[in-house]
């Protein structure tokens, strides 16, 4: 594993872009930061700019609406960038795949490096998920 | 020259420096995190956030916006930090050098970080940006007097000199000013004006992550960022050392008084996390009443029982 490979791992700092979800998994997120799951430990943290994100958690649906922000706040991000699929919304599409604004899943729209299933992931899951992505 | 490129560079300059403030930031994130009850982040979680940020991120320009002005703001804040660096911690250490009059330069190089941030926020063309911006202002303009009235309590008391090693040196022979009233009031205010100089909670309105998403550095990635975070990690060694120096008798680096001067730098760095935990964030209206009100009295009451000798 080289250095660039390796300082990268070691800090990855989320941003979180809901499309279109019901805020529950948003709430989840929050919860890897608690003194319970402290995903710190790792490294990570969540920033408030998509400029200094390296990983970007998309949770929701993407909607008609929304398509074309997701795409944009791609653009945005600076490369490398990891996605992250959260949630079994923007994994399949869950409970609104039926939906009449659905716009399909989420590797539809973007390239997508992980998938968390759940609805919404437990943080055990996340947890579960952020080792599979750091062991990518 | 070799010996000023020596002093620049690595110690007690850039290099130094950095690598102390890196050490003090995971210090003060890794207290943050027992205060929270949580486990904290690795001991080389800084150097790797930095190098991150340096070799792999990519550097995006803002389209609309001076871009060559983005791009000189972070070496110029970092310059200012390590010039600052270099001029407080010399005469800390007790090395001979520096010229009468030296605070008033470290005064104008103390600003240089903050005032960079804004010239970089203005040029990335990025409203909100511009609102961290002004923030940083206000700030500026509200922190920056009693800042100087505690500058001005210092020299009176240390008898009309304006040299840091004329003051260093005043107190290692006649006990540090933190031991007087004036000092303690003086101590208080400085702390506070610290807090507002590092943007740290609860005066760090200018990046605000909650409501303008990072503000100043909102369109920083990659290189130009990076270089932001080492003049941050050398800033939040600087300032400690600028209030040892100032209010506890310097930074002395003879035997045991090396073990002094460390947890001299702990304490106020550990005040400063405790503060920023318990705290929540203050409108840039109560902050700056804060200061010209509140902090100015003090500093004001301070400079008198310094003219009467207390
Ligand atoms: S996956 Fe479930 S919890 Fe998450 S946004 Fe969709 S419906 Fe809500």
């Amino acid at each position: 594993m080289g250095l660039k490979e390796k300082v990268f791992k070691k800090s990855l700092w989320l941003f979180h872009l809901s499309a279109g979800s019901c805020n529950n998994c948003d709430i989840e997120i929050l919860d890897c930061l608690t003194p319970r799951f402290d995903v710190e430990r790792f490294g990570m943290k969540l920033v408030g700019s998509v400029r200094h994100a390296d990983v970007i958690l998309v949770t929701g649906i993407v909607t008609k609406k929304t398509k074309k922000r997701v795409l944009e706040i791609y653009k945005q991000a600076p490369k490398p960038v990891l996605v992250v699929a959260f949630g079994s919304c923007s994994c399949t599409g869950g409970i609104f795949a039926e939906g009449y604004n659905f716009e399909g899943p989420l590797d539809k729209v973007i390239p997508v490096d992980a998938y968390i299933p759940g609805c919404p992931p437990k943080p055990e899951a996340i947890l579960a998920g952020i080792v599979k992505l750091l062991n990518k | 020259m070799v010996k000023e490129l020596f002093y620049f560079l690595v110690f007690p300059g850039l290099l130094f420096s950095a690598v102390i403030g890196g050490f003090l930031s995971w210090f003060d994130r890794k207290i943050t995190a027992r205060v929270q009850f949580r486990q904290g982040p690795p001991l080389l979680q800084p150097l790797y956030d930095f190098l991150k940020l340096l070799l792999v991120k990519e550097t995006i320009l803002p389209k609309r916006g001076s871009q060559l002005t983005f791009l000189l703001a972070p070496v110029f804040a970092l310059f200012g930090a390590t010039m600052a660096a270099v001029f407080i911690l010399l005469p800390a250490f007790g090395i001979a050098t520096g010229f009468a009059g030296d605070i008033i330069v470290v005064i104008y190089l103390l600003n240089i970080p903050s005032v960079s941030y804004i010239l970089g926020a203005l040029a990335a063309g990025n409203p909100l940006a511009n609102v961290g911006a002004s923030r940083e202002m206000k700030l500026i303009l509200s922190y920056e007097a009693p800042f100087l009235l505690v500058l001005l309590m210092v020299v009176i008391k240390a008898g009309m000199v304006i040299s840091f090693s004329e003051i260093v040196a005043y107190q290692q022979a006649n006990g540090a000013f933190i031991g007087s009233v004036s000092g303690v009031i003086g101590f208080i205010v400085l702390m506070m004006c610290i807090q507002a100089k590092l943007a740290l909670v609860p005066f760090d309105m200018p990046e605000g992550e909650g409501e303008i998403s990072d503000g100043i550095t909102i369109e920083y990635s990659g290189t130009p960022y990076s270089l932001i975070f080492l003049a941050k990690y050398i800033m939040l060694f600087v300032l400690p050392a600028l209030v040892v120096s100032l209010l506890m008798s310097g930074l002395p680096l003879q035997g045991w008084h090396i073990l002094w001067s460390v947890l001299k730098i702990l304490l106020i760095v550990l005040l400063i996390t405790l503060v920023r935990n318990t705290n929540p964030r203050v409108k840039i209206r109560q902050a700056m009443r804060f200061f010209w009100v509140w902090m100015n009295l003090l500093a004001l009451i301070a400079v008198i029982l310094a003219i009467f000798g207390l």
